[in-house]
């Protein structure tokens, strides 16, 4: 089995996504070094990775752009990173946004005056959408520029794993809030969008929101309605790269049922968004040791017998054999369902639980073994 | 002890995954069977509490799951709804259905958040907006992961100080003294005996200040595993392994072993989490079960009923 890095023989932007806490950021990283490794120049952009990982990667700078890890870093691992190169980078969402606002201003002036806006400066962060937006807009940001072979994308904590699906299009209803300001001025645009009773419906607009809060809002709106053109371009491009025949997305889950229901969901929306789903990874997946067999009668017994351990101790023994093994065959009747449900053209690769968590280089390289299927 | 039975509000939160909605459904039972009359809100829109209970729940609809046990799945354009209709009658009725108030509602930053949080306090007054309700003794709000959380916390309090007057001022401002205040809301945090959970956890505390000016009333480490070794049991086991050749046995030692190295883990985490805190969390124990039914809910709701 060579495992997941087959799935990405011709991809160049490789989207991982999955519900909270399935494992997603620590994928992304071991996916990318072990690409690394086989000679690519590979770029991963993580959301919000474990403090130990950051700082075991070196990700602490936080300047927004990938910075190169040090091949040593994985070397002392035992990786050898050969040719190929590992970048990466922890996005920060409020700045790409300030980033993407500059970009799309015609002036300073015009930037500057978002940028001051109070309703910008409170509340960017909470624009719906704005996280998942400002990491895609990112990674289209770095595909343009043709650095590297792969690009690898940690999709923000979420708990609905299709956020960011629904980014460029909930970004452009909030672009498009400039509809309000048309109507605020009273022009024909606005007056058709209400017909009759329009002096009525700001009237009441006023009442329920408050002179002041509207008065900023239609400030706010106004700046940023500029910035429409040339904001609908840029959701078209990045729409068009989570299309584009080399972008592959891979689901991550957990054995359990909410997750593997997730990433069902999430591989119908993706289908009905004619995206390219490349594979399936089951993380933290309970070995079933007796390889699907049945037999837990006697076990203390047994223990007593083959190993002379003293009755409450094979006691407890057989109890955590009981656990793992009720978890095990939980994991496995879960897998087969999702083997099942996603269908024949999508590989599926389970992950062993590992006994220690995963934040340090080491942790990285033998995920990435277990992902590649390369001899550890 | 925190006393959650006496607030109005609690904001059940944490990292993605570690089981927030398990934890504000067990508090809610455990509220229920002490005759508090008690909601879980959901605020991300899954009406995961209900089909626990086996009951359909339409979006935005108020569903009796038990006795006292209530569950809505928050819809955001019906609380635009009722909070138009609230203030503004039929009149306000008639801005509801305008398609260009809804793009701007859509549109404003952080409205889905106020009126998210807008709506679980609604649930939790004495006098409800909504024709025809009743009050609630306790809400217990199954909230998003901790970043959105945190954010959807501040929301009032922002569009409080960016209106400055007006009605959405003074309903910003309304909310945000209930959920500043602990005599009538509180904060669950739920963690799992792992690293990055925990340290979200403790990180929660500053953050939870600064939003609210709350410490977390509860921190509930869920999913823990039974410690079945000691260190020298484990050794034991360990040199056993070593020694057998038979099938069954050697999975079983590998099993409890595999079970020891995460127990080990887990202490250590659940360790870091008392320490930071200065105080013991509350412990959960992990749910071997296929599927979370009845049985296991009853049973989480035994562990969390100290904390009511």
């Amino acid at each position: 089995m060579s495992g997941v890095a087959d799935w990405l023989a011709d991809t160049r932007v490789c989207v991982v996504g999955g519900s909270g806490g399935v494992g997603k950021t620590t994928t992304s990283a071991a996916l990318a070094a072990g690409m690394a490794a086989r000679g690519l120049k590979v770029a991963v952009v993580t959301i919000d990775p474990a403090q130990r990982l950051a700082t075991a990667l070196g990700l602490d700078e936080l300047d927004n752009e990938p910075r190169r890890i040090e091949p040593q870093r994985f070397a002392d691992a035992g990786l050898s990173l050969g040719d190929g190169e590992l970048w990466a980078m922890t996005l920060d969402p409020k700045r790409t946004f300030d980033e993407l606002i500059a970009r799309l201003s015609p002036d300073d002036e015009a930037r500057e005056r978002i940028l001051a806006n109070r309703v910008y400066r409170e509340l960017s962060d909470a624009i719906a959408g704005s996280q998942e937006f400002t990491a895609v807009a990112k990674l289209h940001e770095l595909a343009q520029e043709r650095r590297w072979d792969l690009l690898v994308l940690d999709t923000p904590p979420s708990r609905n794993a299709l956020d960011f699906l629904d980014a460029p299009d909930r970004l452009r209803a909030f672009f498009e809030g400039r509809a309000l300001q048309t109507l605020l001025r009273g022009g024909g645009a606005g007056l058709r969008l209400l017909g009759r009773g329009t002096g009525i419906v700001l009237g009441l607009l006023r009442r329920v929101t408050g002179a002041e809060l509207l008065s900023d809002l239609s400030d706010f709106f106004r700046l940023i309605g500029a910035l429409l053109g040339g904001f609908r371009e840029r959701a078209e491009q990045v729409e068009a790269l989570l299309r584009a025949p080399g972008t592959t997305f891979l689901l991550v889950t957990s054995p359990e049922r909410e997750p593997i229901d997730e990433a069902l969901f999430f591989q119908r929306r993706l289908r009905d968004a004619g995206m390219a789903l490349g594979g399936a990874i089951v993380n933290r997946v309970h070995a079933d040791e007796l390889g699907g067999g049945n037999a837990l009668e006697d076990v203390p017994e047994r223990l007593e017998r083959a190993t002379g351990l003293s009755p409450a101790l094979a006691k407890q023994v057989a109890a955590a054999f009981a656990d793992e093994h009720a978890l095990a065959r939980r994991d496995a009747a879960n897998v087969a369902r999702l083997r099942t449900r996603l269908g024949a053209d999508v590989p599926l690769t389970c992950v062993p639980l590992l006994d220690a968590d995963v934040h340090d280089v080491e942790g990285l390289v033998r995920l990435r073994a277990e992902l590649l299927g390369d001899a550890p | 002890m925190p006393g959650l039975a006496d607030k109005r509000l609690v904001f059940v939160t944490g990292k993605g995954g570690v089981g927030k909605s398990t934890v504000a459904t067990a508090l809610a039972l455990a509220a229920a069977r002490r005759g508090l009359r008690t909601i879980v809100a959901e605020l991300s829109g899954q009406a995961r509490t209900a089909q626990t209970f086996g009951v359909a729940a339409p979006s935005g609809e108020e569903v009796r799951l038990a006795e006292h046990l209530h569950a809505l799945s928050v819809d955001m354009e019906q609380a635009m709804e009722e909070y138009l209709h609230e203030r503004a009658g039929r009149v306000g009725d008639l801005l509801a259905a305008s398609r260009a108030f809804h793009t701007f509602a859509h549109a404003t930053p952080g409205m889905r958040e106020l009126l998210s949080i807008g709506k679980a306090w609604e649930l939790a007054q004495d006098r409800r907006r909504v024709p025809g309700t009743q009050p609630y003794d306790l809400v217990i709000v199954d909230a998003p992961a901790t970043g959105h959380a945190l954010g959807a916390l501040r929301t009032p309090a922002t569009f409080a100080e960016i209106a400055r007057v007006g009605p959405i001022a003074h309903q910003g401002r309304t909310i945000d003294a209930t959920l500043r205040d602990p005599a009538q809301t509180a904060v669950v945090a739920v963690a799992l005996p792992e690293e990055m959970p925990v340290t979200e956890t403790l990180a929660l505390r500053g953050r939870l200040r600064e939003a609210i000016g709350q410490e977390p009333a509860a921190v509930i480490v869920n999913a823990c595993l039974p410690e079945r070794l000691g260190p020298r049991q484990a050794k034991t086991v360990a040199d056993a392994l070593e020694a057998t050749s038979d099938r069954v046995v050697h999975a079983a030692l590998r099993a409890a072993l595999s079970q020891q190295a995460r127990v080990s883990i887990q202490r250590e985490q659940v360790t870091r989490l008392t320490q930071e805190l200065r105080r013991m969390p509350l412990k959960l124990p992990y749910v071997f079960a296929e599927a979370l039914g009845p049985t296991q809910l009853g049973a989480l709701a035994d562990r969390v009923e100290v904390l009511l």
